[in-house]
């Protein structure tokens, strides 16, 4: 009888213990996501009021709002792209270091490739006339 | 947010009574919006409240103060002083309801019509030159 006790109680205790770790653990895997989440964001951020800094540099009070804004915006479940997003649509492209292919971008995005095209057909006439002289 | 942007919905709490809303629920009912973030440590918000007054005296928009990094205590003292022009004051303790607008810091100004299009923006103190403008495209 007393061993058998004995052996629930070590059950109870057990359980706790696991009940007590599994949520710990789930607390931290996930604020650390969200730390980690924010501090990607905030380094293709540009700090508007700052010289060269990105949001996560920075620790002007805009760039301080900014982080707070980002990490309610994490926990209410918003994705990168749409956090990038709305802030472009508040603060215009130049907030973001890394702008990607848009309407807007397009001709900054294309414009190495067409330099290297032209330089390549510009090469490649001079080596034809050459060989047709 | 930029200028001819419509802005999107957040969550606000009254600076007096410290209930918390909708944004879209404080824009109704009137054709013209001035939302101005201020807040009592702000110099140059001190040298804007005359321009403030000024427009809630003598123009039909609605004012709607959002209240930045500030202390309750020291905000209403602020408005004590200086005048209070606002028809409604929002608590911004963490700078994001600010983000949410598009604003750099304090103080900075938006003028919103009734589709909450986002006419102008002032980045800075209102100033003669800004509060005509404003009129200007309250009366026209």
């Amino acid at each position: 009888m007393f061993m058998k006790s004995k052996k629930l109680s070590t059950i109870k205790i057990l359980s706790i213990l696991i009940l007590f770790y599994t949520n710990f653990m789930s607390i931290a895997l996930a604020s650390t996501f969200s730390e980690e989440q924010t501090v990607n964001i905030t380094k293709n951020l540009r700090c508007l009021i700052c010289q060269g800094q990105t949001i996560h540099e920075s620790n002007s009070d805009f760039a301080e709002s900014m982080k707070k804004y980002i990490k309610s915006e994490l926990e209410k479940g918003k994705t990168d792209e749409e956090i990038f997003s709305s802030l472009v649509t508040k603060y215009g492209q130049w907030i973001v270091y890394d702008p990607g292919i848009s309407r807007n971008t397009l001709l900054l995005w294309s414009l190495p490739l067409l330099l290297f095209l032209i330089g390549g057909v510009i090469i490649a006439n001079k080596i034809f006339r050459k060989h047709e002289l | 947010m930029s200028e001819n942007q419509i802005f999107t919905d957040f969550e606000v709490v009254e600076l007096i009574e410290e209930k918390q809303i909708n944004f879209s629920e404080v824009l109704t009912g009137k054709n013209f919006y001035l939302i101005n973030i201020w807040s009592s440590w702000c110099e140059p918000c001190k040298d804007e409240s005359e321009y403030l007054l000024e427009l809630k005296n003598n123009t039909p928009v609605m004012m709607i103060g959002i209240n930045y990094k500030d202390k309750k205590k020291n905000a209403l003292n602020f408005l004590k002083l200086y005048g209070d022009p606002f028809d409604q004051i929002f608590i911004d303790k963490q700078g994001t309801i600010s983000i949410n607008f598009g604003a750099y810091g304090v103080p900075e100004t938006f003028l919103l019509n009734n589709d909450y299009k986002i006419l102008k923006k002032y980045i800075g103190p209102l100033s003669d030159k800004d509060v005509y403008e404003i009129k200007k495209t309250i009366n026209n």
